[in-house]
């Protein structure tokens, strides 16, 4: 991971978003806690994952152009697609402000978790997988 | 009674069905920071893309053919070339693993569908829903393809240089999509996440009932699905536009600045609050 200045989280502050007049009507905030469409910068991109994109043989961050750093419980989170939850980010990783930055960090925990031998999938594979 | 009760427990502890941690949706996990580098899928086969081998899938099956597939990444087969598809429907799925796989020909309906990770290169066609299901890689067609191309694809890059029929990108939620010519009709229907790039003209009902996602058509737009709207391309949409086209290896001569860029207009979003839980899962 690359090195970052630790700076103290951002939350997001969902007073200062534009409310709906059916997100007034609801009480609610409706969609996504962060910008789904935000398209990666590529000069960010860290170390690892060009490592990992040059070991699968892609051009670009391919899938991972989808990972974002999002919220779960108010805390830094990140979706997992295969175990199918939100996977925390420990309080002891401070992440900077930049939300690129944020999503490149994001993104290589992400890879990092979902190899691991720690992984849920690893023991659903292990019971159900076919010889 | 007891007796039924104890079988079913026993049966259920051979297969397995008590060792699952998953938890469902609020499970709270936490990174481990000091996790290990690793590329690898648990299971995952370690293949080398200089290892090259050939299959003739003249006088096989689906089947056996995905099973011929598997056994050479097992063997650590890092590039596979199949002849002779000729159209046959479902090669190719569920590859789960890095590889470099080329077809010489054609496929059927639903050919290379649930892969996560290959560079696939296809020289002919494809039928209906090729792709769907993609979570990562990279599917390369020479020619045209069918409808309902990269159905529900969750990610990766999916590209047809030539044209594609109606409902491509449907239910998409990751990923990109790429046409070098035409798209049908519906192109983008109910898409929830993603991008879909079309360097021709898009047929009628463009991203109807799009959730979310972006599509960027160069042509002409014959009409615009119900909460479909257009919106200002910005200078970032612009170099990704490049970067992903020169990853597509079309379009170098296209003018990234004429394209219209379309997106959801929101106003057929209709959560309420006792929805918060499925809101989520959409994601």
């Amino acid at each position: 991971m690359a090195k970052k200045k630790n700076k103290k989280i951002k939350k997001v502050s969902k007073a200062k978003e534009k409310e709906s007049a059916r997100e007034k009507m609801i009480g609610q905030h409706i969609g996504y806690r962060y910008d789904v469409n935000l398209l990666p910068d590529y000069k960010k991109i860290t170390p690892f994952l060009k490592k990992y994109v040059e070991h699968m043989g892609w051009d670009d961050l391919n899938w991972l152009e989808d990972i974002h750093m999002g919220y779960e419980e108010g805390r830094p989170a990140v979706f997992d697609r295969n175990a199918n939850g939100w996977v925390t980010i420990p309080k002891k990783i401070k992440l900077p402000n930049s939300q690129q930055d944020r999503d490149m960090i994001a993104r290589e925990l992400l890879i990092k978790f979902q190899m691991s031998p720690r992984h849920p999938l690893v023991d659903l594979k292990k019971a159900y997988r076919k010889s | 009674m007891a007796n039924l009760k104890q079988t079913k427990d026993s049966k259920a502890h051979s297969m397995g069905l008590h060792k699952e941690v998953l938890k469902g949706r609020t499970q709270q996990v936490f990174f481990n920071p000091e996790e290990a580098e690793n590329f690898f899928y648990y299971g995952a086969y370690d293949v080398d893309f200089n290892k090259r081998t050939e299959i003739d899938a003249k006088d096989l099956t689906c089947n056996k053919l995905n099973e011929k597939i598997n056994s050479f990444m097992q063997e650590g087969y890092g590039t596979i070339v199949v002849k002779n598809p000729q159209g046959k429907h479902s090669l190719g799925v569920g590859i789960l693993n890095k590889l470099n796989l080329i077809f010489e020909g054609s496929l059927g309906y639903f050919g290379i569908g649930c892969i996560d990770g290959p560079v696939v290169r296809i020289t002919g066609r494809v039928g209906w829903s090729c792709a769907e299901n993609m979570m990562a890689g990279k599917v390369l067609i020479e020619k045209n393809a069918g409808s309902c191309f990269g159905a529900a694809i969750r990610g990766g890059d999916l590209i047809c240089k030539g044209s594609v029929g109606a409902r491509t990108g449907i239910d998409m939620k990751g990923g990109t999509i790429i046409v070098g010519g035409d798209a049908g009709a519906f192109t983008g229907f109910m898409m929830q996440r993603g991008r879909i790039i079309i360097l021709g003209d898009a047929g009628i009902n463009l991203g109807d009932s799009m959730y979310d996602g972006t599509i960027f058509v160069g042509g002409k737009i014959k009409s615009l699905g119900s909460d479909a709207i257009q919106s200002k391309l910005t200078p970032q949409d612009m170099d990704w536009l490049r970067r992903k086209l020169k990853v597509a290896e079309i379009g170098s001569d296209f003018d990234v600045s004429k394209v219209t860029k379309v997106v959801a207009g929101k106003k057929l979003w209709n959560y309420d609050q006792l929805e918060p839980t499925e809101k989520k899962g959409a994601i």
